[in-house]
């Protein structure tokens, strides 16, 4: 991050990478990219984080759990009698 | 007195649960068509039919518990959390009127219901952490680690330890970044719906949002990079 530009363009990574950056401003980070290694690199770690985080398997509702909370709310409240 | 004071208490959660359970419905906040599947469904929990109970634990659980077990980091308790949320959804469903869908309104409920937990276990940490809206606006922090382990090979990040390490990451994101990281990223709610769980502005998700990969890009940087130069020696040794 040696540029003075560097940190006036991290702002807007987000978008660019979601593809929801403005033209002018893609256009103004693929010409800092070009000729700046430190941001490329911030660029390609932050894209395969957001790949590596997209793909880890989510927590699954424990079969238990979900037994118990059936039980608790289809079985074990009394009617209002 | 003990008594007093612990009805006093469970009077003012009563009041908070209120509080949020009727704020989604506050005029600001978009009109959501309500699919003629979940209107149903909601006619039906009023009318204190058990099946609709049985189908929207169905529906819902797995999600708030995700979010749950993202936010207290304990099965056990993510269990209970979504007891509760259940619990107070039931009771309130004469107040949901369907501006936000089901599972948003669940998700706002369960993030609560973490919150409040969160505030008794650690009241400094999460008083001072979870509500403050000061430094999201401010610069970010810039990143420091900045070699390039993106091409690393497929099989190096596809190792448990890697999961584990980004499971750790997830786990120690700080609590203003993390309900919104889960909710966009991991849940798949919209910037509006994320924004309406949370009750901040679109704003202030997309700036959460962004943060919280900043700071992951940057705790993962430390094992990737210790992995790109370790694999460089053995080269090396070759
Ligand atoms: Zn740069």
């Amino acid at each position: 991050m040696a540029h003075t530009n560097c940190e006036h363009l991290l702002a807007d990574l987000s978008d660019y990478i979601d593809g929801e950056a403005a033209d002018a401003v893609c256009a103004e980070i693929e010409r800092h990219l070009a000729d700046c290694a430190d941001c490329r690199a911030v660029v390609d770690t932050l894209r395969k984080t957001i790949y590596l985080y997209r793909n880890l398997p989510q927590p699954a509702l424990p079969e238990a759990t979900r037994t118990r909370l059936l039980a608790a709310f289809t079985f074990d409240t009394a009617p209002d009698t | 007195m003990f008594t007093a004071a612990r009805i006093a208490h469970y009077a003012s959660l009563a009041a908070i649960i209120w509080r949020m359970t009727i704020e989604l419905h506050a005029p600001d906040v978009a009109l959501t068509a309500m699919s003629g599947d979940e209107g149903d469904l909601i006619q039906r929990l009023r009318a204190g039919d058990k099946s609709a109970c049985a189908e929207c634990i169905d529906r819902h659980s797995a999600g708030v518990y995700r979010l749950a077990l993202r936010m207290v980091n304990d099965p056990h308790e993510a269990e209970d959390i979504v007891q509760e949320t259940f619990l107070n959804a039931f009771k309130a469903i004469d107040s949901f009127e369907g501006r936000a869908g089901l599972g948003t309104w669940l998700y706002r409920i369960a993030y609560n219901t973490a919150l409040m937990r969160l505030r008794k276990k650690q009241p400094l940490y999460v008083s001072i952490d979870a509500t403050s809206t000061g430094n999201e606006e401010e610069g970010l922090t810039t990143p420091l680690q900045l070699f390039d382990w993106c091409c690393l090979p497929e099989e190096d990040f596809q190792t448990s330890e890697a999961r584990t390490e980004l499971e750790r990451a997830i786990a120690e994101l700080p609590e203003t970044l993390r309900a919104v990281f889960v909710l966009r990223e991991l849940e798949g709610l919209s910037t509006d719906e994320t924004a309406q769980v949370l009750n901040v502005s679109v704003a202030n998700v997309k700036v959460r949002l962004h943060r919280a990969r900043l700071w992951l890009r940057e705790r993962l940087a430390g094992y990737f990079t210790e992995l790109a130069s370790q694999a460089t020696e053995q080269t090396a040794h070759t």
